[in-house]
C-alpha cells in the first residue's frame, strides 16, 4: 500500500501515513463505539492513538539521527492536470519530525490531562454526553495537524491548515450554547473562523502565484526555482511572501489578525493549551521557517515578517499586563511569544524560532493546563464552599477572575510549584527552557536590527512582569473569595501531565545548549542558510537582568498591597492601564472600521438592493405576465360562435390582403 | 339550362356562402349551424362546377366529389357528437357549451 519513492530512504518511513491514520482510527472508534464505552475508555483510546503517533515520531527521529537525509514518501496521487502534479506525499526531515514530536508529545500529555479535566467540565456544564465528542474533535485536530506538518507540497499543507482551522472552530465553540447571553462562545468561534479565513485568503493567493509562476506546488521545486524566479520577476516572489505573511498573521495570531486568539479562550482549557498555545498557532511559524528559501529571496517581505513579529510581541505583552482573567493573560502572552518566534523567523533565524516554538510548547501548555487545574479548584471551591461567611454561592461568580483568587499556594501546592516553574521558564529565568530560546532570538535581533531588539527586550520585561503579577495574584497573599478558601488540589490524572511538562520546561533548554547546539545541527539538514550558533554572555546577562527586574517590580507592586482584599489593581486609575485593560480598544476599532461598515453594506445589499430592486424586478415580471394573461384571457370566452367570427374575420383579412397585392 | 350565364351561378354561389356564414355566426341551434355549414360546402361545390364548365376541365368536378364524401363523413361524426352532447346537457344550444372559457 505504501509507495517507496526514494530508494535510499529508510523502510520505516513507509509507515508515515500512520501519523495521520492513527488519530483518525482513534477518532473512528470513539465515534462508532464511544456511546457504549465508559469515559475512561474513550479517553484511553484517544490518548493511545496520539501516544502511538508520538512513538512513531520517536522512531522517525531515531532513524533520522542515524541518517539525517530528508525523505519523501509518496502515498497517493491526488491531482494531475496538464503539467500540474500534486500528490499526497509525506516529507520526513528533521524539521517536520521536530514538529511531529512536539505535536504528538505535548498532544498526548494534553489528551491524558483532558480525561480528568473534561470529566469535571462536562459535569459542571451539565452535559456528560459531550465527553466523547471532545475527544473525537481532539483526535481530528491531531490528524489535521499531522497532515499540515508532514506535507511535502503547499497544497497538502493548506489542507492541514484548513483542517486545524476547522477543529479550532469546533473546539472554541465546544460549549456553543454557553457563555454570555448564551451566544458568546459561538461568537468567539465564529470570530476565530472568519478572521482565519482572511489569513487563509492570503495563503491561497500565495498558492495561486506559485501555480502561475512555478507550475508546481512541491516544496523542492519551489525552493529550487526561487532564486531564478526572483531574478526574473522579483515582484512575484515579494507578493507571494507577503501573501504568506498574511496567512501567518491569521493562523499565528499576529498584528493585525491576532484578535481571534484571546476570544478563543472560550474553548475548554485543554483546547487552549493544545491548539491555541502549543501547536496550531505555531503553524504560521513553521510555514515561514519551512519557506525560508522563498523569504530569503524577498528581503522586504522578510523585514515585514520581522517587524510584524516584533510589534506583536511588544503590543500583546502590554495588553497582557492589564488582564484580570487568568486565561486571557496567557492568551495575550501566547500572542506575544508567537511574535518572538515570527520575528526570529523573519530575521532568518529559523533555528531560534523553532527552538522557542518547542520550549514555548512545553511551558505554555504547562501554564494553560495549570490554569485549568486552578479553575477546576476554584469551581470546586465555589460549589462546595457555599456555607462560607457570605452564605450562598453567587451565580455570577467567575472562577477565572484572578481578583477572586489569592493564597492558592497552600490549597493547591503541586499546581503552584509546576505553575511557578512554567512562569519562570516563560519569564526567561536561567537555566529554564525559556531563557535559552528567548536569548537566541534576542541575540539574532541584536545583530539584525536595534529597533527590533529594543522592542523584544521591552516585551521580555513585560513578560516577566505579567507572569510575576499572575503568580502573586493567584497563589500568594490571602484568599479573596470563599471559593478560593475552599479550593482543592486536582486529581492525579490532571496533575501528572503537569509534572511531565514542568520537567520538560526545566530541561527543554538542553535541546540547544550554547556550545553544543544539538537542535541546530539537527535542523541544518532541513534548513539551508543556518547561521552558526553563538552565545553572547552580555545579551544573556541583559535578558536575565530584564527578566529578574520584571519579576521584582511585580513583587513590589502586587506583593503586598494587592495581597489581602479584593480591590482594584494598584496600577489602575490612569489612562495607560485602562488602555491595557481595554486591549487598546482594538476590537472596538475593528468593529468600527470593518465590522460595522461591512454589516452596513450587507444591510444595504439586503434591504434596498435585494429586497427592493432584485426582488421587485422578478416580482414585477411575474406581475406583468399575470396582467397580460388577465387581458388575453377574456378572448377565450367559451362561445364557439365568437371563435368562428374571429376565424371569419381572419380569413377575410388574409383574402383582402392577397387581393390588394 | 344551357343558356344560364356562368355569372349567375357564381353570384348564387356567393349568396349561398354568405347565408351559410351568417347562419353559422348567428344561429344558436347546433343543428341549424350544421345545416349552414352544409350550405357553405354546397356553395363551394357550385363554384367549382361553374368554373369547370367555364374552362371545360374535369378536375374541378372530381374535387366536388371529394368534398361531398368528406362532408358526409363529417356530418356523421358531428351528428354523433351532438347526440352525446344532448344526452349530457339536455340541450344543443351551443352558447351553453361555454365551460372551456378562460
Amino acid at each position: 500500500m505504501l509507495l517507496n519513492e526514494a530508494s535510499s530512504a529508510a523502510p520505516v518511513f513507509g509507515l508515515a501515513p500512520l501519523l495521520v491514520f492513527l488519530p483518525l482510527f482513534g477518532l473512528l472508534i470513539n465515534l462508532i463505539f464511544g456511546k457504549r464505552m465508559r469515559e475512561g475508555l474513550v479517553g484511553l483510546v484517544a490518548s493511545l492513538a496520539v501516544g502511538l503517533t508520538f512513538v512513531l515520531a520517536l522512531v522517525f527521529a531515531a532513524t533520522l539521527a542515524g541518517n539525517p537525509e530528508p525523505a519523501s514518501m509518496r502515498f497517493l496521487e491526488w491531482i494531475r492536470i496538464g503539467t500540474l502534479d500534486v500528490n499526497w506525499t509525506f516529507r520526513i526531515d528533521t524539521l517536520s519530525v521536530t514538529m511531529m514530536l512536539v505535536v504528538s508529545g505535548v498532544g498526548t500529555l494534553i489528551h491524558i490531562y483532558a480525561i480528568g479535566y473534561m470529566h469535571e467540565d462536562v459535569r459542571h456544564n451539565d452535559d456528560p454526553g459531550r465527553f466523547r465528542r471532545f475527544f473525537v474533535y481532539l483526535n481530528l485536530f491531531i490528524a489535521a495537524m499531522m497532515i499540515l506538518i508532514s506535507a511535502d507540497n503547499y497544497l497538502m499543507l493548506f489542507v492541514g491548515w484548513e483542517g486545524v482551522g476547522l477543529c479550532s472552530y469546533l473546539l472554541i465553540g465546544f460549549w456553543f450554547e454557553k457563555g454570555k447571553d448564551g451566544i458568546a462562545n459561538a461568537q468567539a468561534a465564529k470570530k476565530a473562523f472568519v478572521v482565519n479565513r482572511v489569513g487563509d485568503f492570503g495563503l491561497l493567493m500565495a498558492l495561486f502565484l506559485m501555480f502561475r509562476y512555478f507550475g508546481s506546488l512541491d516544496f523542492n521545486v519551489i525552493f529550487e526555482k526561487a532564486p531564478e524566479i526572483a531574478a526574473a520577476t522579483p515582484g512575484v516572489l515579494l507578493a507571494m511572501a507577503l501573501f504568506m505573511l498574511l496567512g501567518v498573521t491569521g493562523k499565528s495570531a499576529q498584528i493585525p489578525l491576532y484578535v481571534w486568539l484571546p476570544d478563543a479562550m472560550a474553548g475548554p482549557t485543554p483546547v487552549s493549551a493544545l491548539i491555541h498555545a502549543a501547536t496550531m498557532v505555531t503553524a504560521g511559524v513553521y510555514l515561514v521557517v519551512r519557506s525560508t528559501p522563498v523569504f530569503i529571496e524577498a528581503p522586504v517581505a522578510q523585514a515585514a515578517v520581522m517587524w510584524v513579529g516584533a510589534a506583536t510581541a511588544f503590543f500583546a505583552a502590554t495588553i497582557a499586563l492589564g488582564q484580570s482573567d487568568i486565561k486571557k493573560v496567557l492568551a495575550y502572552s501566547t500572542v506575544s511569544q508567537l511574535g518572538f518566534m515570527v520575528a526570529a523567523a523573519g530575521m532568518g533565524a529559523g533555528v531560534a524560532a523553532m527552538f522557542h516554538l518547542v520550549t514555548h510548547a512545553f511551558f505554555k501548555a504547562l501554564l494553560f493546563l495549570g490554569a485549568g487545574s486552578v479553575i477546576l479548584g476554584m469551581e470546586h471551591g465555589a460549589e462546595h464552599g457555599k456555607h462560607g461567611a457570605h452564605g450562598g454561592g453567587h451565580h455570577d461568580f467567575d472562577p477565572q477572575d484572578m481578583g477572586n483568587m489569592g493564597g492558592l499556594r497552600a490549597r493547591m501546592p503541586l499546581t503552584f510549584w509546576v505553575y511557578l516553574l512554567g512562569a519562570l521558564a516563560l519569564a526567561g529565568i536561567a537555566p529554564l527552557a525559556g531563557f535559552f530560546s528567548k536569548d537566541e532570538i534576542l541575540l539574532a535581533a541584536q545583530h539584525e536590527n536595534t529597533g527590533v531588539f529594543i522592542l523584544l527586550i521591552v516585551a521580555a520585561f513585560f513578560t516577566a512582569f505579567y507572569m510575576g503579577r499572575q503568580l502573586l495574584l493567584i497563589f500568594f497573599g490571602k484568599p479573596r473569595s470563599d471559593a478560593a478558601k475552599a479550593a482543592v488540589e486536582s486529581k492525579p490524572v490532571v496533575t501528572s501531565p503537569l509534572v511531565v511538562l514542568a520537567v520538560l520546561s526545566v530541561l527543554g533548554g538542553a535541546l540547544n545548549l550554547p556550545g553544543v547546539f544539538t537542535l541546530e545541527h539537527w535542523l541544518e539538514h532541513s534548513l539551508e542558510h543556518v547561521a552558526p550558533g553563538e552565545f553572547s554572555l552580555a545579551t544573556a546577562g541583559l535578558s536575565l537582568a530584564v527578566a529578574l527586574t520584571g519579576l521584582f517590580l511585580a513583587y513590589l507592586v502586587y506583593g503586598r498591597k494587592f495581597a489581602d482584599k479584593p480591590q482594584k489593581d494598584p496600577l489602575s486609575g490612569n489612562l495607560v492601564y485602562s488602555g491595557m485593560e481595554k486591549k487598546w480598544l482594538v476590537d472596538e476599532l475593528y468593529d468600527l472600521v470593518i465590522v460595522r461598515p461591512y454589516r452596513g453594506l450587507a444591510d444595504f445589499l439586503s434591504n434596498p438592493v435585494d429586497l427592493g430592486i432584485i426582488n421587485n424586478l422578478s416580482a414585477g415580471l411575474a406581475w406583468l405576465m399575470q396582467a397580460t394573461g388577465d387581458v388575453l384571457r377574456r378572448a377565450q370566452n367559451g362561445f364557439v360562435r365568437s371563435y368562428a367570427l374571429v376565424v371569419f374575420i381572419g380569413v377575410a383579412l388574409i383574402l383582402a390582403f392577397i387581393l390588394i397585392q | 339550362m344551357q343558356n344560364v350565364p356562368a355569372e349567375y351561378c357564381l353570384i348564387l354561389s356567393g349568396v349561398m356562402f354568405a347565408l351559410g356564414i351568417l347562419g353559422v355566426l348567428l344561429r344558436r341551434n347546433a343543428l341549424v349551424v350544421f345545416m349552414c355549414l352544409e350550405l357553405m360546402f354546397n356553395a363551394a361545390n357550385l363554384a367549382f362546377i361553374t368554373f369547370a364548365r367555364i374552362y371545360g376541365s374535369v378536375s374541378a368536378q372530381v374535387v366536388v366529389f371529394f368534398v361531398m364524401t368528406v362532408a358526409a363523413a363529417e356530418v356523421a361524426i358531428g351528428l354523433a357528437l351532438m347526440v352525446e352532447i344532448f344526452r349530457n346537457k339536455r340541450s344543443i344550444d351551443i352558447d351553453q357549451l361555454n365551460s372551456m372559457q378562460g
